[in-house]
């Protein structure tokens, strides 16, 4: 199965997010903000990364941007977690380079659909 | 696919409880810089308003997919209020900042609600609400209630035709057309046509970049807003055509309302260990399982050759031994912040209501202590701060004639010492007036009027349990209610407290706790043939007896004469109806004991040598004993009481009182000589 990223500063939200991918078998690492998914990923390369917008330290724009500089992660696809008031948020995003957004509150069910949208 | 989603709320309320906490303390630190520049307007570093900000938000995306639905409603008011903050929409000032801490003990409120299935004060959450919207928040009466799911209706069998083009740096997003086909032919029947006319000559290609667009037939029962879905990541990156041959059916779409099921799971203490103690912890255990495998071979095969490497061997095993208890403890620990934490709201809060200028300085926050140690340690600790600010820091006027600057300091430091976590609490007050303690106590019966006491013994007057509460907070300049409760929750952490104080400088609360409740440093001492542990920390001094400084005051409590000081003398013996080795004062030693500023001499028959012991309660397992704290189980297996040298103290005074007031003065010149002291080895 897939290797997949996430990125989040609540731990909750990393819990609920690992918990579902590893349920169907996907290997997952997580990241507590943009910096450490950076370290996190050197010399490796994930199949899907799926990060929150807001974080400390770096945030998911920055590390989108980041990302998509590393010819590892130029094609890489890179879902942003939004919620429904951040149109804004979401432009940003597509301009440095998002694949596409997972729609804050989901549940487990929601996020596999996604994930399998991607991955296939 | 069923995940239980209960499973992560513990995880949630923990950290939603410290987002609030740091949401509180930049709140009061953006407070601290309108103060600081003199104006009501607050100048808003961005990054604090993106700290609090962050905090609300990651409350709100959590409480929403975990389905606390009223949370997530009152966290999306604060969070647009938030928002409109860091866009530089609206100015903090504060009155907004102040609204923003109420709607924090809102949130807290509702979390506690959401955590224990119990209800929250509606009445006061709404009344928080409602200022937001007086303010002016324009998407506070807009609740989230849920994610909008758009049900495409049924339709008719629809036949649709879709032009896909997509800008040729599509692939840069990572998307992929091949994906978007994948997904649309699980919609219905669908044929593909690819059109290749866009493609440029071989030299001009970039592999990096679409060049292709297609045409699409789908048959099938599908809404049009099913289809735009598919391409919903795409939409600004392509051209897109939905044609269909019949009318879509219109679609509605239908709010779904996420159901707040509040868990009312049984609390689990659950405790949050950094990875480098864990690291240390794996460590020092595989340091163990190398020693133990050392130790194995060598037994395996044991000549008396190597019987040095054998020692050497059971040396490394104990140092191992150490080590992982060590580790296994630091697992325990935590940053005192946890309790510090709460602090500055108290005393922001309190100066306003006081209107006392005041400013909380806190240091060596990250000083680590156990964890059962910090949560019993938060209200006394709550308690003495707030004394200071309420008796101690004078108002402004006061303070101006008095010569000081206007605002008064509370100062907090915790540091490491000995074994020891000290904190203090220290404030420029007005400091403590003697003359006023004595007279209250007097006026109170506690002591005779001709009494005289040294300046720590009317300190100890504060810490007596009728004292204060008889006391006005406005009648005098001395500490007020409970300070007794204070100091005996302060005990039964292992801990005292001490006070320092100069009348016009300011007082010193400081506090000093054992690292670890589970552990305890203790002295062996033989009686008869039991062996019981003396804390090491009462421990002040052991001496032969000399016969003639021994006195037996009618009454029949034994005293003893150590440098102009008369001691009450405890026979263990006696106490534990134990037969000692022997009655002869000479031939065992007197251990002199300290607790609460008095002192006893605890006759013993020897002392067995300095040793670590793991406490075990004899509640639990037995029942509360006088004179007894705690047992321990000993390195051959046997049971040891372990001593409670307060109590002791105490019993041994209740015999003495009568006797000698002149028992209680103190000496300057004993050290503690424990450190150097010669334990002998039966």
């Amino acid at each position: 199965m897939a290797t997949i990223l996430t990125v989040d500063d609540t731990a909750s939200m990393r819990q609920m997010i690992s918990f579902t991918l590893h349920s169907v078998g996907h290997e997952v690492i997580q990241a507590s903000d943009g910096q450490e998914a950076l370290k996190v990923i050197e010399g490796k390369k994930v199949d899907l990364v799926i990060a929150d917008i807001n974080m400390p330290n770096m945030d998911g724009i920055t590390l989108l941007k980041s990302l998509r500089a590393l010819a590892d992660y130029k094609f890489t696809p890179i879902l942003m977690l939004t919620t429904e008031s951040q149109d804004a948020k979401r432009q940003q995003g597509k301009v440095a380079g998002a694949t596409g957004w997972i729609v804050k509150p989901f549940n487990p069910e929601q996020l596999l659909n996604v994930v399998k949208k991607v991955l296939g | 696919m069923a995940i239980d989603m209960r499973q992560f709320h513990q995880t949630f309320f923990e950290e939603s409880f410290e987002g609030l906490t740091v949401m509180e303390a930049e709140l009061l630190r953006l407070e601290r810089t309108a103060s600081a520049n003199g104006h009501d307007t607050v100048s808003a570093d961005p990054e604090i308003l993106n700290t609090i900000f962050r905090s609300a938000h990651s409350i709100k995306g959590g409480s929403s997919t975990f389905g606390f639905s009223d949370v997530a409603a009152f966290a999306h008011v604060l969070e647009s209020r938030l928002d409109a903050l860091r866009d530089g929409r609206s100015l903090p000032d504060r009155r907004v900042v102040g609204l923003l801490l109420l709607a924090v003990d809102c949130l807290r409120s509702l979390i506690i609600a959401a955590k224990t299935g119990k209800q929250s004060d509606q009445g006061a959450i709404e009344a928080v609400r409602l200022q937001f919207e007086k303010l002016g928040s324009e998407s506070a009466a807009l609740p989230v209630t849920g994610k909008t799911s758009t049900q495409p209706r049924a339709s008719a069998t629809t036949h649709w035709r879709i032009l896909f083009r997509p800008n040729p740096k599509m692939f840069h997003t990572g998307n992929d057309p091949l994906r978007i086909f994948r997904e649309l032919s699980g919609l219905g029947k669908m044929k593909t046509t690819v059109d290749i006319s866009g493609l440029p000559s071989w030299e001009q290609l970039n592999p990096e970049e679409c060049y292709l667009s297609w045409n699409s037939e789908l048959v099938g029962s599908v809404a049009r807003e099913a289809i735009a879905d598919v391409f919903s990541w795409v939409l600004d990156d392509c051209r897109l055509e939905i044609i269909s041959n019949t009318m879509p059916v219109p679609t509605l779409s239908q709010r779904s309302v996420a159901e707040a099921v509040a868990s009312i799971d049984a609390h689990t203490d659950t405790l949050r260990v950094s990875v480098p103690k864990v690291d240390a912890l794996i460590n020092t255990v595989g340091e163990l399982v190398i020693t133990q495998t050392m130790l194995s071979q060598l037994t395996a095969n044991f000549t008396f050759d190597n019987l040095s490497k054998l020692f050497a061997g059971l040396e490394q095993l104990e140092r191992n031994t150490r080590e992982l208890q060590e580790s296994v403890m630091r697992i325990r620990m935590l940053p005192l912040s946890f309790a510090f934490n709460r602090l500055p709201r108290l005393v922001h809060d309190m100066s306003q209501k006081l209107d006392k200028k005041v400013d909380l300085i806190i240091s060596g926050e990250q000083t680590e202590i156990d964890k059962t140690v910090i949560d019993r340690l938060i209200d006394p600790l709550l308690h003495l701060v707030r004394n200071s600010l309420d008796h101690g820091i004078e108002p402004p006027a006061e303070r101006i004639a008095a010569g000081k600057p206007q605002t008064g300091t509370i100062e907090l430091k915790a540091y490491q010492k000995s074994g020891n976590v000290i904190i203090e609490i220290r404030d420029d007050g007005r400091g403590l007036r003697h003359d006023r303690i004595f007279d209250k106590a007097v006026e109170q019966g506690l002591i005779p009027a001709d009494a005289k006491l040294s300046p720590d013994e009317i300190y100890e007057l504060i810490f007596l349990p009728g004292f204060s509460t008889a006391v006005t907070v406005s009648d005098i300049s001395g500490r007020g209610v409970g300070m007794d409760v204070v100091r005996s929750n302060i005990h039964s952490l292992g801990g005292n407290v001490e006070i320092t104080s100069q009348a016009g400088q300011g007082t010193c609360f400081i506090v000093r706790l054992p690292l670890t409740l589970a552990i305890l440093d203790g002295l062996s001492l033989q009686v008869g043939t039991h062996t019981y542990i003396l804390p090491l920390v009462s421990i002040v001094e052991s001496v032969r007896i000399v016969p003639d400084q021994v006195s037996r005051p009618a009454g029949g409590v034994e005293l003893y004469g150590l440098r102009k000081e008369y001691l009450p003398l405890l026979r263990l013996s006696d106490l534990f109806h134990v037969m000692p080795r022997s009655t002869d004062l000479t031939q065992g030693l007197l251990v002199i004991v300290e607790a609460d500023g008095k002192k006893a001499g605890l006759y013993v028959d020897d002392l067995l040598g300095q040793q670590q012991v793991v406490i075990k309660s004899l509640e639990t397992h037995y029942r509360k004993v006088d004179g007894i704290s705690a047992a321990t189980i000993l390195g051959d297996g046997t049971v040891a009481m372990i001593l409670d040298v307060t109590g002791l103290i105490r019993m041994a005074h209740a015999g003495a009182t009568r006797l000698t007031p002149a028992s209680h003065g103190r000496i300057q010149d004993t050290g503690r000589h424990t450190g150097n002291m010669t334990p002998t080895i039966n």
